[in-house]
């Protein structure tokens, strides 16, 4: 309890501290000026929800070996969390672009592959709802699982491959493209951050399909008696 | 400080779905704790 509660307060220090960069110390921008900072929310987002859809990859590959429960657990949690930090990236990058761009939305291939992402892990869930025999849910969320993330180096490679309003990388771009030193930093530093709050995010999710699952055990032998 | 409003909009929207998410899964945990620990009296019970 003592190491769960050290650890939250561990990740609220380095958001604080990564909101405190983010506004604080990096530079501002001369093109965009004050709005660019939304990039330090935005960006790490992004990326901590295609790390949280890669955990999801790997517990569904694990699953449909091993067909442990922990490892639908797992992946149902990282489901989860996936999708909680890519609405944040859906809603922030429209408040983003609308002054930047003069336009909320445009179906171009990054912003169509994320929605598009966001979609299938919304899928993924309601699919769980619709199969009641527990192994049968597993074994079929964890198979829909493994296709939906297909999409994720779709997302990655869109705007590296097509021409898009999305501006092209900042990270692992074409030579020239790039961020300045200390915006870097920063930004690195929020995304240790976010992946802070995936960690303390996940293993709560985590809990919660645990507890079912004793849930369940305890019903049967409640049924036995 | 042209642009704050989006700013704070944006910060404001993505701290409020991450809070609203830990919301549920709190909400969640507590429920199920409740219901485990209800299930286990009533199983000593009958025991």
């Amino acid at each position: 309890m003592m190491k769960h509660a050290l650890g939250g307060a561990l990740v609220v220090v380095l958001l604080v501290a990564a909101a405190y960069a983010a506004f604080f110390v990096a530079p501002t921008d001369v093109k965009q000026g004050l709005i660019y900072r939304i990039l330090f929310l935005h960006v790490p987002s992004a990326w901590t929800g295609l790390v949280a859809f890669f955990v999801c990859f790997i517990a569904n590959l694990l699953y449909v070996w091993r067909r442990a429960p922990r490892w639908d657990w797992l992946g149902i949690s990282a489901a989860e969390v996936g999708l909680a930090f890519t609405t944040v990236v859906l809603v922030t990058g429209p408040i983003w672009a609308h002054p930047v761009w003069g336009i909320w939305w445009t179906w171009d291939a990054r912003l169509t592959s994320t929605f598009v992402l966001w979609l299938l892990y919304v899928s993924y869930l309601v699919l769980r709802t619709l199969v009641e025999e527990p192994d049968r849910r597993a074994l079929f969320s964890a198979l829909f699982g493994i296709f939906a993330f297909i999409d994720v180096p779709l997302v990655f490679g869109s705007i590296r491959w097509w021409r898009t309003q999305h501006p092209q990388p900042v990270i692992m771009g074409e030579p020239g493209s790039g961020l300045d030193p200390t915006m870097r930093k920063v930004l690195f530093f929020s995304w240790l951050a976010m992946l802070g709050l995936m960690t303390l995010l996940l293993k709560a999710r985590y809990r919660v399909e645990a507890m079912r699952g004793e849930l369940e055990t305890i019903r049967r032998e409640a049924e036995v008696l | 400080m042209k642009n704050l409003d989006s700013v704070f909009a944006a910060y404001a929207a993505g701290w409020a779905i991450f809070f609203a998410y830990y919301l549920t899964v709190a909400r969640r945990t507590a429920a199920l704790r409740e219901d485990i620990e209800h299930l286990k009296d009533l199983l000593k019970r009958s025991k």
